[in-house]
């Protein structure tokens, strides 16, 4: 299963499912991570932790922790 | 019948908000507070062609979804009885995203305007926007503004007086959504609800939001229609093959907001890079960050707390202290007033309200940088790089500002907390400040460092600081662990596009910071400052006394002092010390001076010093004073900033309960150790 945290800087995906939760998956859906939506790493954290990604003309940035549980298509 | 209409601006964060409330109103503003929370409520008032209309600032947001804070603000806002139109700030560069908001609010029915901002910038990416076409679509007018050059400004003030009307037509979303909306909406017309406002109801029924259920129920909402919404709710996931209408609903409004953008929008085949992109692959680059980082954090640190700030703030004590405090002694005395009348207004009042006036200057400072580190969309980097190093204790990227802060001066860096989203994130940092050691206790290591350890004294001073972050980092896994345990905050943060702060807001942002911290902080400390300056000259009694022991202050600090003895310093000397230490930290060594004789003379109060403490039993009071509650001023923000009494006195009792297990730890196993 791929999951948004396992592409790397200047790879795209195409979201499939998220497997959050309550606030988390509320606040995912409003940030406009939704079934279908092409997403980019951009980069990753001094730190290695969190990541940027870009999605619908903007930057987003989210744990890893959180990244996993964006799951998308497979084979894009 | 000719009330006056209130309208709400609403918008996501960093879609200009500010910037458009500020242009509209002008300085016809009033700041207060929403009840029960420390949001900021900002009302403003604006006349156009005779007719006046009141604009309510409501805080940034990204949905109507009641789990933020400002979330539930703004929904409890928007649904209730006051407001009577919506003006929606739309970011015109992040089209997609902000009309996400933008479908919620249609769904209220009220009547609405969307402003379409930062307009020059989606130009610049050569992308052409039909605001006819995005109107006709939504529904509700479009005007496209520049709140920063004042684009425009004029027919939005025309829309917002006479031309703001209810939505024509509500979203016909697809993929049978859309009717289940409807259906649902018609289900609950014989509730007491606003009418025009049930598809935004049957919305959030349909996604399962518990809050608006309960809501329901409590309107006493039939059996038989609980059940129907049921079924309809049912049906709407089964349809859409999935198990999850909140996820139905989000790709419903997201499909139809794709189908909007790509009808209003005609971008070019090979876009651009933002000047945003480009500056982050250098601000947010993997090598380069933290050097970048570094710099910008020692620069705001050295200018609020280095040479400048230090000056303002030198000039502001001398102002008071120097020149309004004698001629205000000389006034007094030539009106023949009693002695003691004379010291508490010139001695206490001017005194402690002076002390904290002599902060003023660092806030005005620090706050112009944090302003601009906000406005420029440069925090959210902040926090980005830092998250990973500060979520260990359980904090967020975003409490490294105020933390940092905190090694100048604590009142400031409380205040710098503010511009923390998470409530839970933003008590705890408030909570853990105080333990980064503030410039006002240097003095006092220096004192007793200087005194016990001679050419150690560098290594102690350094350890104390130390200790202060690690105590942090331990009062961090102690609080996570009780009061802030069911809380994980999430680090889903936009990274906004960077933009140029505007002269003016950044100068009305700091005026109404340093406002609101003399007339808020500044009523309890000269409450505080006449109380502490009448204990400290009376007797229990109520006789002017004569010398500091005998003083109300010096009694309770014969009373305490047993209290300190298994940390080493039982005297009641260091009891009153530490007492007015909360008046300000750096009073601790003024205290000791006048308590020990040595009449100012630093040297003779060193020497006194050898005699009475053992190197082992200084340490101990210097890791008290490190630890134990701010002074009075860091203590006042902090009520103001944690909303509560309760709050501000849990957090000195907690600070203090673990100054004194720290001191008796090291005291203790050091007496056994050596």
């Amino acid at each position: 299963m791929k999951t948004l945290n396992n592409l790397k800087p200047g790879e795209s995906g195409v979201v499939d499912r998220i497997t959050a939760d309550g606030a988390l998956k509320r606040h995912f859906l409003d940030m406009g991570i939704t079934k279908g939506v092409p997403v980019t790493m951009e980069r990753i954290a001094p730190f290695g932790d969190p990541v940027a990604v870009r999605l619908r003309g903007y930057s987003l940035s989210l744990r890893r922790e959180e990244a996993k549980k964006i799951v998308l298509v497979s084979g894009v | 019948m000719n009330k006056k209409k209130t309208v709400a601006i609403i918008g996501n964060p960093n879609s200009g908000k500010t910037t458009l409330f500020n242009r509209l109103t002008g300085s016809n503003q009033h700041v207060g507070n929403w009840p029960g929370v420390t949001v900021d409520r900002k009302t403003g008032h604006i006349c156009h062609d005779g007719i006046g209309v009141d604009i309510v600032d409501l805080p940034g947001i990204y949905s109507l979804s009641p789990y933020t804070q400002e979330e539930i603000i703004a929904r409890e806002y928007v649904l209730g009885d006051e407001c009577d139109g919506i003006l929606n700030i739309v970011d015109a560069a992040n089209i997609e995203r902000n009309l996400y908001l933008t479908l919620q609010l249609i769904a209220l029915g009220l009547p609405m305007v969307v402003a379409l901002g930062f307009m020059d910038d989606v130009r610049a990416q050569g992308v052409k926007v039909d605001c006819d076409k995005l109107s006709e679509r939504l529904g509700v007018p479009v005007v496209p503004i520049s709140a920063k050059k004042g684009e425009n400004m004029h027919k939005l003030l025309d829309a917002l007086v006479h031309h703001m009307k209810p939505p024509v037509k509500q979203p016909a979303y697809l993929h049978g959504v859309g009717a289940a909306i409807r259906r649902a909406a018609d289900l609950l017309q014989p509730l007491p609800l606003r009418r025009c406002s049930l598809p935004f109801y049957a919305a959030k029924l349909l996604e399962g939001d518990k809050a608006m259920w309960e809501r329901m129920d409590a309107l006493g909402m039939p059996r038989t229609v609980r059940a129907e919404l049921k079924s309809i709710a049912d049906a709407m996931h089964s349809h859409a093959n999935s198990t999850d209408n909140e996820m139905v609903l989000a790709d419903a409004l997201y499909d139809y907001i794709e189908e909007i953008a790509r009808a209003a929008y005609q971008r070019p085949k090979a876009p651009k890079l933002t000047v945003t992109e480009r500056i982050d692959r250098i601000a947010l680059h993997r090598v380069w960050a933290l050097p970048i980082f570094a710099f910008f954090m020692f620069l705001m640190f050295w200018c609020t707390f280095g040479p400048f700030g230090t000056l303002l703030g030198e000039g502001m004590e001398y102002l008071l202290q120097g020149l309004l405090s004698p001629a205000v002694r000389g006034a007094l005395s030539a009106a023949d007033a009693q002695g003691w009348l004379i010291g508490l207004v010139c001695d206490g009042v001017i005194g402690g309200v002076g002390g904290v006036l002599s902060f003023l200057p660092q806030i005005v400072i620090l706050f112009f940088f944090l302003s601009i580190l906000e406005d420029t969309g440069y925090l959210a980097r902040v926090a980005f790089i830092m998250d990973t190093l500060l979520r260990r204790i359980g904090l967020s990227g975003k409490s490294f500002v105020p933390m940092l802060m905190g090694f100048g001066c604590t009142t400031p860096a409380v205040m710098a907390a503010r511009t923390m989203e998470n409530d839970s994130d933003r008590r705890m940092t408030i909570m853990l400040t105080p333990f980064m050691s503030c410039g006002a206790k240097l003095p006092v290591y220096a004192l007793v460092a200087g005194a016990l350890f001679k050419e150690h004294q560098g290594l102690v001073i350094i350890s104390l600081y130390i200790l202060g972050i690690l105590v942090g980092v331990l009062a961090g896994f102690i609080l996570k662990k009780t009061i802030f345990k069911d809380v994980s905050s999430g680090f889903v943060l936009e990274l906004p596009t960077y933009r140029m702060p505007s002269f003016k807001g950044t100068v009305r942002g700091m005026w109404q910071k340093a406002k609101d911290f003399i007339t808020k902080a500044g009523t309890i400390i000269f409450l505080m400052s006449v109380v502490i300056w009448l204990l400290q000259n009376f007797t229990p009694t109520l006789a002017v006394a004569q010398s500091s022991a005998e003083s109300i202050l010096g009694v309770i600090g014969t009373a305490i002092a047993p209290v300190f003895g298994p940390l080493g310093f039982g005297r009641w000397q260091e009891s009153v010390a530490l007492l007015t230490g909360l008046v300000a930290k750096e009073a601790v060594v003024s205290t000791m001076s006048v308590l020990y004789g040595a009449g100012g003379d630093s040297a003779v109060l060193s020497g006194l010093l050898g005699t009475v403490f053992t190197p082992l039993a200084g340490y101990s009071f210097l890791v008290f004073t490190l630890l134990y509650m701010p002074c009075m001023s860091a203590f006042a923000t902090i009520r103001r900033e944690m909303g509560g009494w309760r709050w501000a006195f849990g957090a000195a009792a907690f600070q203090t309960a673990l100054a004194y297990l720290a001191a008796l730890v090291i005291f203790q196993v050091g007496s056994f150790l050596f």
